[in-house]
């Protein structure tokens, strides 16, 4: 991601190249071509392949286990979807979590890639610290945090109503809707904090130290230096983090089904499509969910790309 | 075994419990039938999970796996798979007269016995004998309205001592476990089947009402979390001592009475209350044996399901693991009523099936939209309009 080095390039016309038909040229445009071949097939096989048939089971009226002939069915199952409440509610829970865990990941994964990032004692053993939550298996860590949010015998509930009286009662997190979408935010925040720290570091250690003396020498004080040289220094790698963390958040569902289960009011996308395939049964309906879910997620790539895109030029 | 003699030699594929005891018993079976019959059995313990083991099912089905002979499958899947399974009517049929019909019937979809009674778990009340002794209550409650007060009663005392004690816990979280207490709610108060006759019937009034009186339990005699509650979450909140009352599965109670149990000699079990002059009703678990369509040996297939499922061996399972029988003259015999104390108790209230054999390939969209609406209910929306919802969404899917 480094950005940097060809800004100077720019300046030359686009007209500036001409197309060279040397043998040479050519036999190494074909060589490089067979080399790629095996990479290019694999992507086809565990790629392609899938969502071609995915695409195309979409069309169809296909049930798992059911020996009802599989009918064509065109655009029903995308006709459905458009008027599918239950639908259109989980792209709104994906959404507003995606942005909350997005948002609070990149604050306190800037802070804490910021902290580890100076010079002080223990901070290899702070580093290593840092990504337990991100090395605990998903489910494990949901299954804890329920106990954890356990409206009667749950650790927040004694420390907050019994130990500070800081609530006068017990509050059931995870069952109250007025909560549950915090308290699993809260749980993905924990968990994926790390991920976006380590991202954030990799980004911090690639700075020039000798600008921050340059600054020094003159004046700039800790809050300019952070704004006018770490951040937009820091930009591809935050946009890189950015992107990583929204498309996992967009497809988020392990976290939710261990704490939730089926419950409507907090069905992500992922989750409702998992329940349509495997509980239903029902291969075209699920397949076209799958569908719109990844063109969903393409819209989120897309205009992450132009947005990065317009800024850099 | 005679019949089983022409088989020998043959080998079958079962896929029966999840490791553990359940396991134990189905290769102790196995190893025993083959010492009978001759006929070789290799025993794959099924995932866990139920969504699982159905999920793989439905993978050698839509393959037409020949690697499949016998399957242990839910009591809420012969309609759903039943187009992959094989007819036992023809020789199992007679076998069936002593099973319990509720069960049979649930295993008999349009006609055709697709399944045989494995063994069978209902929904029981389990109550503190402690403290309903404490609280000069005389009788474990037989309506749901005395178990709202006696539950509103004990609550009000224990809370000064304890903060967190929950007069009355069940299995309220968004899952099929879910469908089992609501359907046991309605059907004991007049409340209706869910889908009866091929209709959807959770929008009416005594359901609404029902339903309604659930919700505002949740957060005064239940706890608030109720709604996030599976069985295991029920079971913790009554083994520690924090509820007065608990709806579950039978398994609950050998662990309460276990030794390490702080509940252990402090509680007893009854049937399941019910609506005023209305019969007491516990919801139909446990789990069925089948065979599969695509197997290459049927007629052994078919042989070792009625060795599993025949009085002898259901006495077996009964004393050695507690599973409970299908059988009335298992259970009504001492040997399985001294393992299983609670089948003296509650052994005789009436079985509901969920309407799975009903709705069969959809049923398990139904539950979901059943018991998605019942769990939106409980967490604070309005019954009647949710049930117009619920009953709507499920008409539209039976056509």
């Amino acid at each position: 991601m480094s950005v940097e080095a060809p800004a100077q390039a720019q300046p030359v016309p686009p007209v500036a190249l001409p197309t060279v038909h040397s043998e040479l040229v050519r036999r190494q445009t074909r060589l490089a071509w067979w080399l790629l071949v095996p990479s290019l097939l694999v992507v086809a096989l565990v790629a392609l392949v899938p969502l071609g048939q995915t695409i195309l089971a979409s069309f169809t009226n296909e049930r798992l286990a059911s020996n009802r002939p599989v009918q064509f069915v065109g655009l029903k199952n995308y006709a459905a979807l458009l008027t599918d409440d239950a639908f259109l509610h989980s792209i709104y829970v994906t959404v507003l979590f995606a942005v909350l865990t997005v948002i609070f990941e990149l604050i306190l994964g800037l802070g804490i890639a910021l902290v580890v990032n100076s010079n002080f004692k223990g901070r290899g053993a702070m580093r290593a610290a840092m990504l337990v939550p991100w090395a605990i298996p998903t489910v494990v860590a949901a299954q804890m945090w329920r106990f954890m949010y356990h409206d009667v015998y749950g650790v927040f509930n004694d420390f907050l109503v019994q130990r500070v009286h800081l609530l006068p009662q017990n509050v059931a997190w995870i069952a109250d809707p007025a909560t549950s979408l915090f308290a699993v935010a809260a749980i993905d925040i924990w968990k994926t904090t790390p991920f976006m720290a380590l991202l954030l570091l990799a980004g911090l250690q690639v700075i020039p130290t000798d600008i921050y003396e340059a600054a020094d020498v003159d004046g700039a004080n800790p809050f300019q230096q952070f704004m006018s040289l770490t951040l937009p220094l820091l930009r591809p790698a935050i946009v890189v983090a950015l992107i990583f963390r929204t498309l996992d958040a967009l497809r988020v569902f392990d976290v939710f089904y261990v704490i939730f289960g089926n419950r409507a009011d907090t069905q992500t996308m992922a989750i409702y499509a998992q329940q349509t395939i495997v509980a239903f049964s029902d291969m075209g309906y699920g397949s076209a969910i799958s569908v719109a879910i990844f063109l969903i997620i393409g819209i989120f790539v897309i205009a992450y790309v132009t947005i990065f895109k317009v800024e850099q030029s | 075994m005679a019949s089983a003699k022409p088989y020998a030699g043959a080998t079958i594929v079962y896929y029966g419990d999840g490791v553990g005891q359940g396991n134990d018993l189905d290769k102790a079976a196995a190893t025993q039938f083959q010492k009978d019959t001759g006929i070789n059995v290799t025993v794959v313990p099924r995932p866990q999970s139920s969504t699982d083991t159905f999920s793989q099912y439905q993978r050698f089905f839509q393959g037409q796996s020949p690697d499949l002979d016998v399957l242990m499958i839910d009591v809420i899947w012969p309609g759903q798979l039943a187009s992959n399974l094989i007819d036992l009517g023809p020789k199992l049929g007679d076998a069936t007269q002593q099973h319990y019909p509720g069960i049979v019937a649930n295993d008999t979809i349009n006609g055709t016995l697709v399944a045989m009674p494995f063994f069978s778990d209902f929904g029981i009340l389990y109550y503190r004998s402690d403290l309903l002794q404490k609280y000069n209550i005389s009788a474990p409650p037989t309506t749901w309205d005395e178990l709202g007060q006696q539950a509103t009663t004990i609550v009000n005392g224990e809370k000064g001592s304890n903060p967190t004690f929950g007069g009355f816990v069940f299995q309220g979280s968004a899952y099929e476990g879910l469908t089992c207490n609501a359907l046991e709610w309605l059907a004991s108060t007049g409340g209706g089947m869910i889908v009866e006759d091929g209709k959807a019937t959770v929008n009416n009034p005594q359901a609404v009402a029902t339903l309604n009186m659930m919700k505002g339990w949740v957060g005064t005699v239940a706890p608030r979390g109720v709604t996030t509650y599976q069985e295991e979450d029920a079971r913790n909140v009554f083994q520690t001592g924090n509820a007065a009352f608990m709806r579950n599965w039978p398994y609950a109670y050998a662990l309460g009475a276990a030794n390490e149990s702080p509940v252990k000699g402090k509680f007893d079990v009854a049937p399941l209350p019910a609506g005023s002059g209305q019969q007491p009703v516990g919801c139909i678990g446990g789990w069925a044996l089948a065979a599969s369509k695509y197997s290459k040996n049927p007629d052994a297939s078919i042989e070792f399901i009625r060795y599993l499922t025949s009085p002898e061996f259901q006495t077996f399972r009964g004393v050695v693991g507690g599973y409970v029988p299908t059988i009335q003259s298992v259970a009504d015999n001492p040997t399985v009523q001294q393992a299983q104390p609670y089948l003296a108790k509650v052994g005789n209230v009436t079985r509901v099936a969920r309407p799975s054999a009903e709705t069969g390939e959809n049923y398990n969209q139904v539950s979901t939209i059943f018991f998605q609406g019942v769990n939106n209910v409980l967490n604070g929306q309005d019954a009647s309009s949710v049930m117009s919802s619920t009953q709507s969404q499920i008409s539209r899917l039976l056509g």
